[in-house]
């Protein structure tokens, strides 16, 4: 066995590993959760699957309260480039979308699909397995990641087909897989390289194809030699020379995406950047076993590895969940609480958060359930004030000026946080865990990036309103211009004397031409000796009745018409 | 002595002319401390300020007519920005407009709307949409929340609700030194 170990091919001890600024050595707490084998938890009667897991835009749900669903369906469809889709668990009816309880930090509910399990757990039809993935297009197999709802497992949760997705002139040379799993308690992704390396290593051969890699770098620290054992083993079965196991000194956080670049290619992602530009794609193991799932079985994203442990849970161990499980069952199923459980986080001790309730579903990005004892996890003591000792900018991991942040951020000064690269603090928890006045160091960069987002996001809209606001006061303007214009123009038609009215009044004019028309016909007739008979030979009744009505005509008229005749 | 004196006399008159054509040649049009002064204010012409609008107020402001705390939309942290671009001191909020309100969304009672129009008229932003006679409603997303559709609304069906909270608009709290920054204790323990 130990001959693989030492593979010529995977020359774990010769190759060369760069050394990262500051960071911790923790007590890594991993073996409580390590003795027993990851078993699969029970399929729980309801999942509440949250409509956002991810970074990026919330997934559009397609099914309908009511409908009947079979495991692995897709429930909610990505919405915009940067997006995962939901899939079914396992079948059920959808039994109400709408706001639920979620792990955030915040706190808040958020929409989440509630799916009933029929307990059935009867498959849909799945897309064809790609075993030969390697005469397939890259696009089509980011494709199908994208279908398969792949977000980063490490913790961030970004759609791994975005991260896929070379720009053009980046060529990606070296493809690095993290199994560093650096935060003490986290044990989840050991156990998946212990038990299923093979897996792992195939999502390792797909993404090189995806990316177009030359070189694959799984980089693992040296606290794990089982799962480094199991993953030069499965290495040495593929027979792929081009991955390679690297193992790494423990350090938190050596599993920190630019942490672990700089550790094993001693290349700097630049600030703001991201490792593509330097030629690198960077994603966790668990991932990469995702992808195999989802191109090599054509099976989508529905079920994780979690760790659940600390003092807090009767046997810690590992559970293979379905995403939407809630924290509850999976405590029970771990044997329930101790009675030292002091809190409940979710995450690990350096960077994840408190839940205020166990009643949370598992996401995609929740790799760990840790219920520490007060022991364990004591409470934060008040903090002191700042003696500018200097010990958290030698344990800042990124090269930062941590107490400089923290003085700008205290002050609500958020353009100078920014000044001293506030941005590229990963919020890993070293420079708060060596404080020796107990500054909660972390809390105030997390306080002034959200707070500089949000200006952001305000700033936008006030951008937006003003525009609105002028396109609107031109409007008005324009249509009181036009307005005026009109008014203008009617009464200058008003005002115009008649100069030539018979041309300008059409009614005048039809009169004045009906007049001349029947003059004429009467001066034609005249000439012709013809003239109107009914004025002739008229009987001595018919006289006398025309010579009435001429003297009353005369009586009545006015003196005007009169002279008219 | 004298040669002096035309030394100098050449030089105010060649300054002078320097001066004279650069104000024409590089003549700003309108007022850059007004924009600038724009650019912070929040833009929801909401008009509490007693101008019609954001940029009247940032043009009196600029002339120097007006204090820099009249904006309620904007609060304290507009009246420090102000105070901070044109140099003077900050002054507290106008008792008019002190005590900062929630951020407000503009919701029209669909069914009671009877289609008058009048609350379109009145949007400085054109974020409420309809025509006579037809039913109107408010597109969120570009709402102020100015509260200028209130007034003319002859039948009262538009109401002023705060911005519900979700996990995107969600901010980190300011540490509470009093507070420890984890201190939940799960339900069910």
């Amino acid at each position: 066995m130990d001959q693989a170990v030492h593979q010529p091919a995977s020359p774990a001890a010769r190759r060369r590993v760069w050394a990262f600024n500051g960071g911790l050595h923790l007590p890594d707490h991993k073996r409580e959760s390590t003795g027993r084998p990851v078993r699969p938890a029970a399929v729980p009667q309801r999942l509440w699957l949250p409509l956002q897991q991810h970074i990026g835009e919330p997934a559009q749900p397609v099914v309908s309260v009511g409908d009947r669903v079979l495991k692995g369906q897709l429930l909610a469809r990505p919405e915009g480039a940067i997006s995962a889709g939901i899939h079914a668990p396992t079948s059920g009816t959808v039994v109400a979308i709408g706001p639920h309880p979620v792990p955030h930090a915040s706190g808040l509910s958020a929409p989440c699909i509630e799916l009933a399990s029929d307990g059935r757990d009867a498959w849909a039809e799945l897309p064809e397995p790609w075993p030969d993935f390697e005469a397939r297009d890259p696009a089509e197999l980011r494709e199908r990641v994208r279908w398969a709802g792949i977000v980063g497992l490490g913790g961030a949760a970004f759609p791994s087909s975005v991260k896929l997705s070379p720009k053009a002139g980046q060529p990606i040379h070296t493809l690095i897989l993290n199994g560093a799993e650096c935060e003490p308690y986290i044990t989840c992704d050991d156990m998946l390289m212990r038990e299923r390396a093979d897996r792992v290593v195939e999502g390792a051969r797909v993404l090189r194809h995806v990316v177009g890699a030359g070189t694959v770098l799984i980089g693992i620290e040296d606290n794990k030699p089982e799962a480094i054992a199991a993953m030069q083993r499965a290495v040495a079965a593929a027979g792929d020379a081009r991955i390679e196991v690297v193992v790494i000194p423990t350090k938190y956080p050596s599993g920190g995406e630019r942490q672990l670049i700089r550790v094993l290619t001693g290349a700097e992602v630049p600030s703001h950047g991201i490792p593509a530009q330097i030629g690198i794609v960077c994603q966790n193991v668990a991932t990469a076993a995702a992808v195999a799932d989802a191109v090599v079985h054509g099976r989508p994203l529905i079920s994780r590895i979690v760790t659940l442990t600390g003092e807090g849970i009767a046997q810690p161990c590992n559970l293979e969940v379905l995403i939407g499980t809630p924290a509850r069952e999976l405590i029970a199923q771990a044997g329930g609480y101790t009675a030292r459980v002091a809190k409940l986080i979710l995450g690990g001790p350096m960077m994840g958060f408190a839940l205020p309730h166990d009643d949370v579903p598992i996401t995609k990005a929740a790799n760990c359930l840790l219920a520490p004892s007060r022991a364990e996890s004591p409470p934060h003591p008040a903090p002191l004030p700042c003696i500018r000792c200097g010990r958290c900018a030698e344990a800042c991991p990124v090269g930062l000026l941590p107490q400089q942040m923290y003085w700008w951020a205290r002050a609500k000064d958020l353009d100078k946080t920014q000044d001293y690269n506030l941005f590229d603090c990963i919020e890993c928890g070293c420079c708060a865990h060596v404080c020796p006045s107990h500054i909660p160091l972390v809390q105030y960069y997390r306080y002034a990036k959200t707070e500089a987002w949000a200006k952001e996001q305000e700033k936008r809209k006030a951008d937006q309103a003003r525009q609105r606001h002028e396109q609107r006061v031109a409007r008005l303007e324009r249509l009181e211009t036009e307005r005026k214009a009109k008014l203008r123009k009617k009464k200058e038609e008003l005002e115009t004397p008649p100069a030539d009215a018979g041309a300008e009044d059409p009614k005048k004019a039809a009169i004045k031409a009906a007049l001349e028309r029947a003059a004429a016909k009467k001066a034609a007739l005249a000439a012709e000796g013809l003239a109107p008979r009914n004025t002739e030979e008229l009987t001595p009744a018919q006289q006398a009745q025309v010579d009435a009505a001429e003297a009353r005509r005369a009586a009545t008229a006015p003196a005007g018409a009169q002279s008219e005749e | 002595m004298l040669v002096a004196i035309a030394i100098f006399t050449l030089l105010a008159a060649v300054f002078g002319l320097l001066l004279g054509y650069s104000a024409r040649r590089f003549h700003v049009e309108g007022d850059p401390i007004a924009e600038q002064i724009d650019h912070l204010l929040p833009q929801s012409q909401c008009g509490q300020c007693g101008y019609a609008g954001c940029r009247p107020y940032a043009e009196a402001i600029a002339a120097g007519e007006v204090e820099i705390n009249k904006c309620a939309p904007g609060g304290e942290t507009v009246m420090l920005a102000l105070a901070d671009l044109l140099g003077r001191d900050p002054v507290p909020l106008d008792a008019a407009i002190a005590g900062e309100k929630p951020k407000l969304v503009a919701v029209i009672d669909e069914a009671r709307c009877i289609g008058c129009t009048l609350c379109l008229q009145a949007c400085p932003v054109d974020a409420i949409l309809g025509a006579a006679k037809h039913m109107h409603t408010v597109i969120a997303s570009e709402c102020t929340g100015c509260e200028l559709c209130l007034p003319p609304c002859p039948v009262e069906c538009i109401a002023m609700l705060p911005v519900p909270q979700t996990q995107r608009t969600w901010k980190w709290p300011y540490p509470d030194a009093a507070r420890p920054a984890i201190a939940a204790r799960p339900e069910a323990a």
